[in-house]
């Protein structure tokens, strides 16, 4: 009788969530929790824990007794400071009281954007490998996701000529995530605008997850919102995790035309409501102070890069130098691995974790995924480790 | 503060070697630069950060405020540098405020501190007072909490 009940409710769960296979990356995490001493490269956030200035305001708002809803599109003067530092990073201005709009990070803002404007049946572009909720969010919304590869031949780099190959009549929407989490790439001016140009020809409307610009290393990140004739397309999306180190404050925001942001809006009322004010009142601090957070963690970042980079061509594997994000995503293919045989046996023999390439879609095969966000002492004795392993392969 | 010397001073131990891959530069520049820091006293030595508190017979240390007299030349100069001559003096500053030296102190008991206070210090001509703090706990040191932080659940993998 039980079996059939599970048999039943396993039934009636909807197709196209049944269908969407378990995350690669949370059967490795089960693995990888029951060992214990594993040197981990396989995060994907800041090692630095929160500027002290920022958790300080989240006490005082707590002191204060500040715990209620906020508006739907978040705190105003929240939004205010999001125009005023976006208008910094970008050169575009947008309006804090119709084009902002706070979200429970840059996933939620994701996910209501794609709510927003797909219909069944229409087509969303998005680059492989990639962050690992591309592809499900757009299923999610009864959209069709068409993948459009890039290679490390390219350094992971999106092209017009791929983007053509892949475009329809039904494309509705392209997504971007610039510099791109796993692979580290990032896009010269004259490369975005290729894809600029291709999103105005085609009328396109571009979704670009821009988290991981404050950590470009070799240029200054150059948005997409800086080639004209893009803001009236475009939904940016950014967020305090990564560059603020606060991923558990849970606080991402978009930017959007108004007959979009409200769009958004209406889905994040009835499904969210507001994202916490605690965590709103911290991110207000964070643009009001900045500090030299960003500077400070940057550069931090910089120096392991250069090490681990360097470490993977001394033992001899192939590794492009990426130009932001915080991860390193190496060739392993040389040893006649599957990434994910390559990510088990490194982790049964010298117990360090990092992440199958696959986990990012198909074409990730052939690599893995290094997290630099992490103490320098344990990514010297990981590439130690990963040194032995490559010896015995 | 350039990014050699950050490194430094995080890590003084860091190698040659690794201080070249973390910043991209071959090893011999890391070497020559090392040896120009050292040369122009910008690196003036290479010290461990020690926790005291956990050492046996921990010495004990007071921050002790010195109000001078200055002179007709030379300011305060000539007695600050006598003061910190001392081997019971680590630290020395020049501070604005209500005195005019910042002292840190050290000896093996407490009896050591004051007499080194009463009985060499105070009767320094110069030395018009003193204000003695005797330190209880460290909490940091140079940069360096000296707790250890709670366990973090941070997970292992994440997307």
């Amino acid at each position: 009788m039980k079996t059939n009940a599970h048999k039943s409710l396993h039934s009636r769960i909807a197709s196209h969530v049944r269908d969407i296979p378990r995350s690669g990356i949370r059967d490795f995490f089960d693995i990888v929790s029951s060992r214990d001493d594993v040197i981990s490269l396989g995060v994907g956030e800041p090692d630095f824990v929160t500027p002290w200035h920022i958790r300080e305001a989240a006490i005082k708002t707590l002191e204060q007794g500040i715990t209620s809803y906020t508006p739907n599109l978040g705190l105003p003067s929240l939004r205010k400071e999001i125009s005023g530092y976006v208008k910094k990073i970008t050169g575009t201005t947008y309006n804090p009281d119709t084009e902002i709009l706070i979200a429970v990070g840059v996933s939620e803002a994701m996910d209501l954007a794609v709510r927003a404007l797909i219909e069944p049946g229409d087509e969303v572009l998005y680059h492989e490998p990639c962050y690992v909720s591309y592809s499900p969010v757009i299923t999610f919304a009864h959209g069709i996701p068409v993948k459009v590869e890039t290679t490390k031949e390219n350094d992971f780099k999106l092209t017009r000529e791929a983007l053509e190959k892949k475009v329809s009549p039904k494309t509705k929407l392209l997504m971007l995530n610039y510099p791109t989490n796993p692979t580290g790439a990032t896009l010269s001016r004259e490369e975005i605008n290729d894809i600029a140009e291709f999103a105005i020809d085609h009328d396109l409307i571009v979704l670009t997850d821009e988290i991981y610009g404050e950590l470009s290393y070799d240029q200054p990140h150059i948005s997409i919102l800086e080639t004209p004739g893009m803001r009236e397309r475009t939904i940016y999306l950014h967020g305090f995790s990564k560059a603020w180190a606060m991923t558990g404050f849970r606080l991402g925001f978009s930017c959007a035309p108004p007959e979009l942001t409200e769009a958004m809006m209406k889905i994040h009322q009835y499904t969210m409501l507001c994202a916490p004010i605690l965590s709103q009142k911290a991110a207000i601090e964070a643009l009001r102070n900045p500090e030299d957070d960003i500077a400070t963690m940057r550069e931090s970042y910089a120096v392991r890069r250069n090490y681990m980079h360097n470490a993977f061509l001394e033992i001899g594997i192939d590794c492009f130098l990426p130009g932001g994000a915080f991860y390193m995503f190496p060739d392993i293919g040389k040893f006649h691995l599957s990434s994910h045989e390559f990510a088990m046996k490194l982790l049964e023999e010298e117990n360090v974790a990092l992440v199958p390439g696959t986990a990012f879609g198909e074409c990730g095969e052939g690599s893995v995924r290094c997290c630099y966000a992490t103490a320098l002492d344990d990514i010297k004795e990981a590439m130690i480790r990963i040194a032995r392993f490559v010896r015995r392969l | 503060m350039n990014e050699l010397l950050k490194l430094l001073k995080n890590n003084a131990k860091e190698s040659p070697e690794n201080l070249a891959k973390l910043l991209g530069i071959p090893v011999d520049e890391v070497t020559r630069r090392i040896a120009e820091y050292e040369k122009d006293g910008i690196i003036q030595g290479y010290q461990a950060v020690i926790n005291e508190d956990k050492l046996d017979g921990a010495p004990v240390t007071a921050a002790i405020e010195v109000r001078l007299t200055a002179e007709r030349e030379g300011g305060f100069n000539r007695v600050a540098e006598r003061i910190s001559r001392f081997p019971e003096v680590r630290s020395a500053f020049l501070m604005s405020g209500g005195y005019d030296l910042l002292l840190f102190v050290s000896g093996n008991t407490l009896h050591e501190v004051a007499s080194f206070v009463s009985e060499k210090l105070s009767t320094l001509s110069g030395v018009v007072g003193t204000g003695t703090h005797f330190m209880l706990k460290t909490y940091k040191r140079n940069d360096v909490l000296m707790h250890i932080p709670d366990e973090n659940e941070r997970p292992q993998i994440s997307p």
